[in-house]
């Protein structure tokens, strides 16, 4: 290669560096922002900006995490997530792994035609549901109750769960399975001890994404969550009105709703970015 | 396998065999199906029947609800929002995601910059929309965003120097900040003294030094342009003291028969000379570019902005999807193919543009139809960045439907009908998208 045209590729090299360092400076400012923004006092916040506690570290402080903390309400609204969460996750992986086994492997009456009809319901925006399951809610003592936010999740999340592990229990060798049959296994035993093991990079990705899309949810708490059983999103929500003087608490606050999420990030980046990447479709 | 004992003594034990067998099937798949028969297929339905009726519920009125979405201004804004946004942040996304995902390929640290990037992806659009209130904040001293936009803007044009100070009242300058000030008549080789308050000692441009009374100058005007006041006591109003600073940087003309003939900075020690004066009377002109308020940033969050604002917030948090699943198309490629082409002499943008960009062409479309679903569906970030009073300039088909149904409006038909439009504009891309995941099996 002759001399300019290296430089040129070294310049272009560069430049490309520069750009995307400039990218990730861009990306990471905004967070730093909320993470600097929750350490510094209100009365610094309302003067001037979180880049100041740059050169001041001294103005950085937990002190907003500890009324955080003792903040009964807050504490109790990032429970009430957990509550909706866990269960929510368990339940939608549980029954569409049960509903995606008999879909794939089992024989029942309609089998088909109700598969194309959860592939069907899968286009449903939580949107169409609110109005109308909150009168069936209303009716059955559950609305405003966690268990009502919980099935709720359960049910938006259940289409895609089912057609996730359909599709993949469906790719189990059909030899393997017989094989268990024949070993005189029952269908529920062959479920627990050869389905489930071999489905569990799907279980997983399912897991992490519902787990997330639970997590991060507000529209739906929004609606079927009252004062007690309001996750932290939503009791979060409620005290945007009043921005500039709520920062304090917003920014501990949004990172305490961060905390898990990032936890689940960084302990299972492969099956995190599966499990988007395959949510996605929703 | 004897959960379920059928009380016939069915005489073919292969049929009763096959009975159970189905029976089980159903029992596994019963429980999802009992909750999406409940909850998401009967909510379909009924809000489809319910969009043919009024507000309260009682009086059938057909398709008036669709009618009204385009009757009322309120609505119609929501439905332009939303069609920007499809327009805008899936090929803005698609876009950047390829262009990342092409320029990390040359970098060594693309891992790093991929998990950055994907970061917010983790991030509840709360979150994101506290850190995008927190970032389009309009004050330049508290919003990164605006500080950076002043800071750029005033690097380019410089900030009027004194945006605070007024004159003393009374000691012989007329007029006001917003016009300038006027001193009364004078002959060349006066000396003036031109005395400003409103100025804080600390906030002198530079570095202030002891206001002096120059030398008169014999075919000119000469004086002092400083800030009467003196700390603690002592001070005499309209006489430069010894304490008190002069101000550097102060523009000042000399007026001479209503045009401005000479024109002087004032020096450190907020002395001016303006020489080459003829015989005459002058009067001395403090004009207002002395005083004009700050460029104050741009108002990210007023009507006019909020949508591309909130478009931007989204990007932040989708950016990395688009990269990420384009990067993984963009490894899956056939090395030989782009090697050639190198070989061939084709330059770097040929190879992305003839080469590249083609052979990806299946994933940027599955990027993109995935963000025209989500984009079509966004609420939580438009619903929490907004602020109230901008709240209807921003709204898109989601959240106007929450507003309406829920949100005061208390109209259901209208949100019913809302909510069945979102429903439809949603199914041909995922059918779209059905298709796509069902010949790949799985993904």
């Amino acid at each position: 290669m002759n001399g300019p045209a290296r430089v040129t590729r070294w310049l272009g090299g560069t430049a490309v560096r520069t750009l995307l360092l400039l990218v990730a400076l861009v990306w990471i400012t905004p967070m730093a922002g909320l993470l600097l923004s929750s350490l510094r006092s209100e009365r610094d916040n309302a003067s001037d900006g979180w880049w100041t506690a740059l050169l001041e570290p001294s103005q950085l402080s937990f002190d907003n995490y500890r009324a955080l903390l003792a903040d009964s309400g807050l504490v109790q609204a990032f429970w009430n997530t957990v509550l909706i969460s866990v269960p929510t996750t368990v339940l939608v992986v549980g029954l569409a792994a049960l509903a995606g086994y008999a879909f794939a492997w089992l024989e029942f009456p309609g089998r088909d035609a109700l598969f194309l009809v959860v592939v069907g319901l899968l286009v449903v925006p939580v949107q169409i549901g609110l109005l109308p399951v909150a009168k069936l809610f209303g009716a059955v003592g559950l609305f405003g109750t966690v268990a009502g936010v919980v099935l709720f999740h359960v049910a938006y999340g259940l289409p895609f769960g089912v057609f996730l592990l359909r599709n993949f229990f469906a790719e189990i060798p059909r030899e393997m399975l017989e094989a268990a049959r024949l070993d005189g296994g029952g269908e529920w035993r062959i479920f627990r001890r050869l389905v489930l093991p071999l489905g569990r990079p799907a279980l997983a990705s399912l897991a992490i994404f519902q787990f997330l899309w639970v997590w991060n949810d507000m529209l739906v708490a929004l609606l079927f969550a009252d004062g007690e059983s309001q996750p932290l999103t939503v009791a979060l929500q409620s005290q945007m009105r009043q921005f500039g003087s709520n920062i304090g608490v917003l920014a501990p606050g949004a990172f305490l709703s961060l905390a898990v999420p990032l936890v689940v990030f960084f302990a299972f980046q492969k099956h995190f970015v599966r499990g988007v990447m395959a949510g996605s479709v929703k | 396998m004897d959960r379920h004992p059928t009380t016939r003594a069915a005489a073919d034990p292969r049929r009763r065999a096959l009975r159970r067998k189905r029976l089980l099937g159903a029992a596994f798949a019963l429980p999802a199906l009992l909750l999406l028969g409940a909850l998401v297929a009967y909510p379909v339905v009924f809000s489809v029947g319910r969009s043919l009726f009024d507000a309260g519920g009682d009086r059938f009125v057909g398709a008036d609800n669709y009618v009204e979405m385009v009757r009322d201004p309120a609505t119609l804004k929501a439905l332009r929002n939303s069609a920007i946004w499809v327009v805008v942040a899936p090929a803005l996304l698609t876009g950047l995601g390829l262009v990342l995902a092409v320029l990390t390929e040359r970098i060594r640290w693309a891992t790093a910059f991929k998990l950055v990037l994907f970061l917010p992806m983790a991030v509840s659009f709360l979150a994101a929309g506290i850190v995008f209130r927190l970032t389009y904040e309009q004050d330049p001293d508290r919003g990164v965003l605006n500080a950076v936009v002043v800071g750029v803007h005033d690097a380019f044009d410089a900030p009027a120097p004194y945006p605070t100070a007024r004159a003393r009242e009374g000691e012989g300058l007329t007029g006001g900040p917003a016009d300038g000030y006027l001193s009364g008549e004078l002959r060349p080789g006066s000396v003036a003294a031109l005395p400003f308050v409103g100025v804080a000692p600390g906030a002198v441009p530079g570095g202030p030094e002891p206001a002096r009374t120059p030398a008169p100058a014999p075919d000119g005007l000469a004086g002092t342009v400083y800030l009467d006041f003196t700390p603690g006591t002592g001070g005499r109003p309209g006489v430069v003291d010894r304490q008190e600073k002069g101000l550097p940087g102060m523009t000042v003309e000399a007026v001479g028969d209503g045009r401005v003939v000479a024109s002087a900075r004032t020096a450190a020690d907020g002395t001016f000379r303006l020489d080459g004066l003829g015989d005459g009377t002058y009067r001395l002109r403090v004009p207002a570019a002395n005083f004009a308020a700050g460029y104050g940033g741009v108002d990210w969050l007023g009507p006019a902005l909020v949508t591309p604002a909130i478009i931007g917030a989204y990007l932040w948090v989708w950016t990395g999807f688009s990269m990420v699943l384009i990067g993984a198309g963009l490894a899956a490629l056939p090395r030989d193919v782009l090697e050639a082409a190198r070989v061939d002499g084709a330059n770097e943008r040929q190879v992305f543009r003839r080469i590249t960009v083609p052979l990806l062409a299946p994933v940027l479309t599955v990027v993109f139809v995935t963000l025209v679903i989500n984009v079509m569906k966004v609420f939580d970030l438009v619903y929490v960045i907004a602020p109230g009073p901008v709240q209807e300039e921003a709204n898109v088909l989601a959240t106007r439907m929450w507003l309406v149904s829920f949100g005061g409006g208390n109209d259901q038909g209208l949100g019913s009908a809302l909510s069945v439009l979102l429903l439809a504009l949603v199914v041909p891309a995922m059918v779209f998208n059905i298709r796509r995941f069902r010949k790949g099996g799985g993904s």
